[in-house]
């Protein structure tokens, strides 16, 4: 596609290098990963190889990312069946063969390495409903939503029974934007929030013991400081202590003197705010924010059914991921599994997240050649 | 191809998608509102708590004990000191099987069977002690040994600390006290004073003496430092420190070179000395023999040296000058006839005839001197010793007044010396009677029992430090001073200095001629009556009194026979006494168990301290060494000091 023309002049070859990439979405995508950085660098003191790894992963996840932006969404649709199949397949192997960590079944070896088939649910599901939506598209009926609603629940029950809850909420939550996005009635939406708030109080007897405690912590964190709270109460006061401007970077004392734990990964947040105060999240707020009304944008002006649900599906799953991450650091949501987008370390999430940026690119790329 | 209705419902479609869209970005927009006004909440709402809540988690206090203050005697000879010395501590939390730790600690550094019994002792007692010593005072090498094999021992550090030393041993042990560790008795009176925040890093406390009793001035205040600490609690850096301050120094009235004169005295025998300056009550030497060395204590006594000392029949333990109640024997004597004169009972020429008994109620009350000591006036009576003159003199004034007259010299009442584990002692009256037993028949009091009050038996008990208070009170005309072993306080760091003001109790209304006539008959047992012989040869004037106390009661008719009595059975041998004469400069009681006549064991150690306080030495001819064998009879045969009582 990009090398459709004769000349390989350097300059071409950059033209067509940087042809499908959206500068907006490239420069916000990499500002929050530079903060990501940044916040790692002081996170992992101890452990400066960290940065360096996370380096690479973003070299990995950037490249990813490029070459899903010139991937045309007709041509993703065509994977969106069978990423789905083979992602619900390894869901079922993980559940039989899965490797048990932390009282959780979330890995699958494959050869040397292992993986889990969760995360690419995250993308898996969003292509396959809006590729479902997209085959009905003189108006889908109720039938079809209730299709729909099939096709997501098997995933996120798998993934909730593993147990993995941050993952679950996530993929929920996306499968849940595809088909609200799909135009499904008020009526019908409001129904099922009833409904879902219903099915609460059998899902309670569901949980585990210590997804129960998260919850019950949520509400009173110093019901138990040491236990289930400590994270929170340790958080919180990294937050809190933070202040207008923040402690200065790497002199967060919440973060050097370790008492925030996850400090890296799920809970980086805490030490982003507690260095960078109140200015810092407001800076992070805002990119978030410009990064979601970007991707929101694309979709709105997207031709095609498939490729505008799956734009404005994957743009609130960043919403999601960054909502429900500062919400449980500064002690307003449960504390459950997400990662914060882009600063967060971890290869995966990573991967995962520029591919949606990648997706969000080809959307924007093609949306003119679908038209004529 | 597109018709004209598929690109409307096409555009209607997007339309609607699009308004869903804004829909989302409202929701995204309110979401992140919620996390703004949650962020403003925390971070400048409440902002102040939670950067305390960080300082919390971070800073740690770390206390630094003070030094605690010396103890000098009265001319700044240094009596309890503080050296640092090195300890090899086991954290027991932080060591897994402590008897295996021990033995490998034991081919690194010596460790004796008594260091491994203390350490168990300390290990049940201090239950939430950090670290507990295992050897303390290592030498360096020790030191260097350790540190070589440092990484063999986890949760065994050595430590630096400052220790107790008593350079003077068990001299003036009873008065210098000893310190121990803290015990949970100790804390709890701790928080009861509500000093215990004063005490955090403190591991000794005075346990006994003065170290107890000015515990509070000796401990100084402790310091701080802040330290930060990570979430393991492992100190990173210091942030600030408060330095302690030392405890004050604390300046005896006792003079060391008079109390080792004081000890020897007593050479291997039993009992106590008091002596006390009768214008202040400062007291001038302190003795209850036998002592004990405090630095046994001072890491925690090992067991083998505790039973020693607890077992002991001779109880080196026990502070007898202030814990051990005596009956008095004669030295009551003076007392009584002063109250004669007082209460208008006898006047001093006013004779009676003594046949050697004195019969009342049926029984009869014998006097020691065998036929008795003839006609007996009043200055004969305190000289000579005589009973029957005492036994005719307390049944003509009653018990009552006996006991109304002599209270406010002191008897059976606490002296409120600057010490703790005074004892009470007893004043027998009917009242006391009336509390003291619980049968109706027990609480009587009989006439019969007021005739052996007379010569200090009877329920007659009273400490070695009453007696000297009371003596001193005849020396200072009445005037009563509560008796104090610390003369000033001193803050080393500001340089204050804290006298302890003399306190008198009270001043009793005494004629000066009676006052004076029993100084002069006391005068009279040391210059040609029962005290003569240990006086010889003084180059003052002095007052004296002996006093024989019947340890067992000797059954009617029969004869007191030092021979055939039991060592722990003989009599105890008192003495009271002051000098010079004119204007008395020192008063003392001083009290030997079984010791036999007063004459023979007290008096000399009198004599010898009174020597060595008014002429700054030693009596040329030593009065009277540990009881002579077969050569004091014959003197002895004259004193008359001892009673018998009909039962």
């Amino acid at each position: 596609m990009a090398l459709d023309g004769a000349l390989f002049t350097p300059r071409r070859l950059a033209a067509s290098l940087v042809e499908g990439v959206d500068a907006p979405l490239f420069m916000l995508a990499l500002a929050l990963s530079a903060l990501g950085l940044a916040t790692l660098y002081s996170a992992s003191y101890e452990l400066p190889a960290r940065v360096t790894a996370q380096v690479a992963n973003l070299g990995v996840a950037l490249t990813a990312m490029w070459l899903v932006s010139r991937i045309p969404p007709q041509t993703l649709m065509r994977f969106a069946l069978p990423a789905y199949l083979i992602g619900v397949a390894l869901l079922v192997a993980v559940a039989l063969y899965g490797d048990t960590v932390n009282n959780a079944k979330r890995w699958l070896h494959v050869g040397v390495t292992r993986f889990q088939p969760s995360e690419m649910m995250k993308l898996a599901l969003p292509l396959v409903l809006a590729w479902y939506f997209h085959r009905r598209e003189q108006g889908p009926r109720l039938r079809d939503f209730a299709l729909a609603t099939l096709l997501f629940i098997v995933p996120v029950a798998l993934i909730a029974k593993q147990p993995d809850l941050g993952t679950a909420v996530l993929v929920a939550a996306v499968g849940f934007y595809v088909i609200f996005f799909a135009g499904l009635g008020w009526k019908v939406l409001v129904t099922m929030g009833v409904l879902g708030a219903a099915s609460l109080f059998p899902l309670w007897g569901m949980l585990h013991e210590y997804q129960r405690n998260r919850i019950r912590t949520l509400i009173d964190p110093n019901q138990d400081p040491l236990g289930a709270g400590y994270h929170t109460i340790q958080s919180t006061i990294a937050v809190g202590s933070g202040g207008l401007t923040g402690k200065g970077w790497l002199h967060g004392t919440q973060t050097h003197l370790e008492f925030i734990p996850e400090r890296h990964t799920d809970f980086i947040f805490a030490v982003f705010s507690e260095e960078f105060g109140l200015a810092g999240n407001m800076l992070l707020v805002t990119l978030y924010a410009l990064l979601i009304a970007r991707g929101l944008m694309i979709a709105a002006n997207a031709p095609t059914v498939f490729a505008r649900l799956l734009a404005a599906s994957v743009t609130l799953m960043f919403f999601t991921y960054a909502f429900v991450n500062m919400g449980m650091v500064s002690g307003i949501l449960p504390v459950v599994g997400v990662p914060l987008p882009f600063i967060s370390y971890g290869g995966t999430a990573l991967l995962t997240l520029f591919i949606g940026i990648g997706i969000l690119m080809s959307v924007h790329r093609h949306r003119r050649l679908v038209q004529s | 191809m597109q018709t004209a209705t598929e690109i409307k419902d096409r555009e209607r479609e997007l339309h609607y998608f699009q308004l869903r869209v804004g829909f989302a970005g409202f929701i995204v927009l309110v979401c992140f509102g919620l996390l703004f006004a949650r962020f403003f909440q925390l971070q400048v709402v409440q902002h102040d708590t939670y950067a305390a809540k960080a300082d919390e988690n971070r800073i740690s206090i770390v206390p630094i004990a003070p030094n605690r203050g010396l103890m000098l005697d009265r001319n700044g000879v240094v009596l309890a000191r503080n050296y640092s010395a090195y300890t090899l501590e086991i954290f027991p939390d932080k060591v897994k099987d402590l008897e295996r730790t021990i033995g490998e600690l034991a081919d690194v550094v010596e460790i004796q069977a008594k260091d491994r019994n203390r350490f168990k002792k300390l290990l049940q007692e201090m239950r939430n002690a950090e670290s507990l010593p295992i050897r303390t005072r290592l030498t360096d090498e020790e030191v260097a040994r350790f540190a070589a094999n440092r990484y063999r021992f986890p949760g065994v550090e050595i430590k630096a600390r400052l220790f107790r030393q008593y350079p003077f041993g068990d001299v003036a042990s009873h008065v210098i006290g000893y310190i121990g560790r803290i015990n949970q008795k100790d804390k709890e009176n701790l928080e009861k004073l509500g000093v215990e925040a004063n005490y955090r890093g403190t591991d000794f406390i005075g346990k006994a003496g003065l170290e107890a009793s000015y515990q509070q001035e000796l401990h100084g205040t402790t310091g701080f430092e802040q330290v930060e600490i990570d979430a393991g609690g492992r100190g990173i850096r210091t942030l600030a420190r408060t330095g302690a301050q030392p405890g004050n120094n604390v300046t005896l009235t006792l003079d060391v070179k008079l109390q080792q004169v004081a000890e020897a005295a007593f050479g291997e025998r039993r009992g106590a000395l008091v002596a006390l300056e009768p214008s202040t009550g400062a007291v001038l030497a302190f003795v209850s023999r036998p002592g004990f060395d405090p630095n046994l204590f001072v890491d925690g006594i090992d067991s083998q040296s505790w039973k020693e000392l607890n077992e002991s029949p001779d109880r080196p333990l026990n502070n007898r000058a202030i814990a051990g109640v005596y009956p008095p024997g004669s030295t009551f004597k003076p007392y009584l006839a002063l109250a004669a004169l007082e209460l208008g009972k006898r006047r001093p020429q006013q004779a009676i005839f003594d046949p050697g008994h004195f019969d009342f109620g049926g029984r009869r009350f014998r006097d020691d001197k065998k036929g008795g000591h003839g006609s007996v006036d009043m200055y004969k009576s305190i000289v000579e010793s005589c009973d029957t003159y005492y036994y005719m003199l307390s049944n003509d004034l009653g018990i009552d007044a006996i006991a109304r007259f002599l209270a406010p010299f002191g008897f059976g009442a606490r002296t409120g010396i600057d010490m703790d584990g005074e004892a009470l002692g007893v004043l027998p009256s009917p009242e006391w009677k009336q509390k003291r037993f619980r049968r109706p028949e027990q609480q009587k009091w009989y006439a019969g029992e007021t005739i052996s009050i007379g010569i200090g038996q009877g329920y007659n008990s009273y400490t070695p430090i009453q007696l000297a208070q009371a003596v001193a009170a005849i020396a200072a005309g009445g005037s009563v001073y509560r008796p104090h072993l610390v003369s000033h306080v001193d803050n080393l760091r500001t340089g204050e200095q804290r006298s302890i003001e003399p306190q008198l109790v009270r001043r009793i209304p005494l004629k000066e001629e009676n006052l004076e006539f029993i100084r002069r008959a006391m005068a009279g047992v040391n210059k040609e009556g029962t005290g003569a012989r240990a006086f010889a040869g003084a180059q003052y004037t002095s007052g004296g009194k002996t006093g024989t106390a019947q340890v067992i009661a000797i059954k009617a008719n029969e004869k007191y026979d030092e021979k055939k009595v039991h060592e722990r059975h003989r009599d105890h041998s008192l003495f009271i006494a002051f000098a010079p004469l004119e204007s008395p400069k020192i008063a003392l009681a001083v009290l030997v168990e079984n010791g036999g006549f007063g004459a023979r064991a007290a008096a000399p150690i009198a004599r010898t301290v009174l020597d060595y306080y008014l002429l700054g030495k030693l009596p040329e001819v030593p009065a009277d060494a540990p009881p002579a064998k077969g050569t004091a009879p014959a003197a002895a045969e004259d004193e008359d000091d001892e009673e018998e009582e009909g039962d």
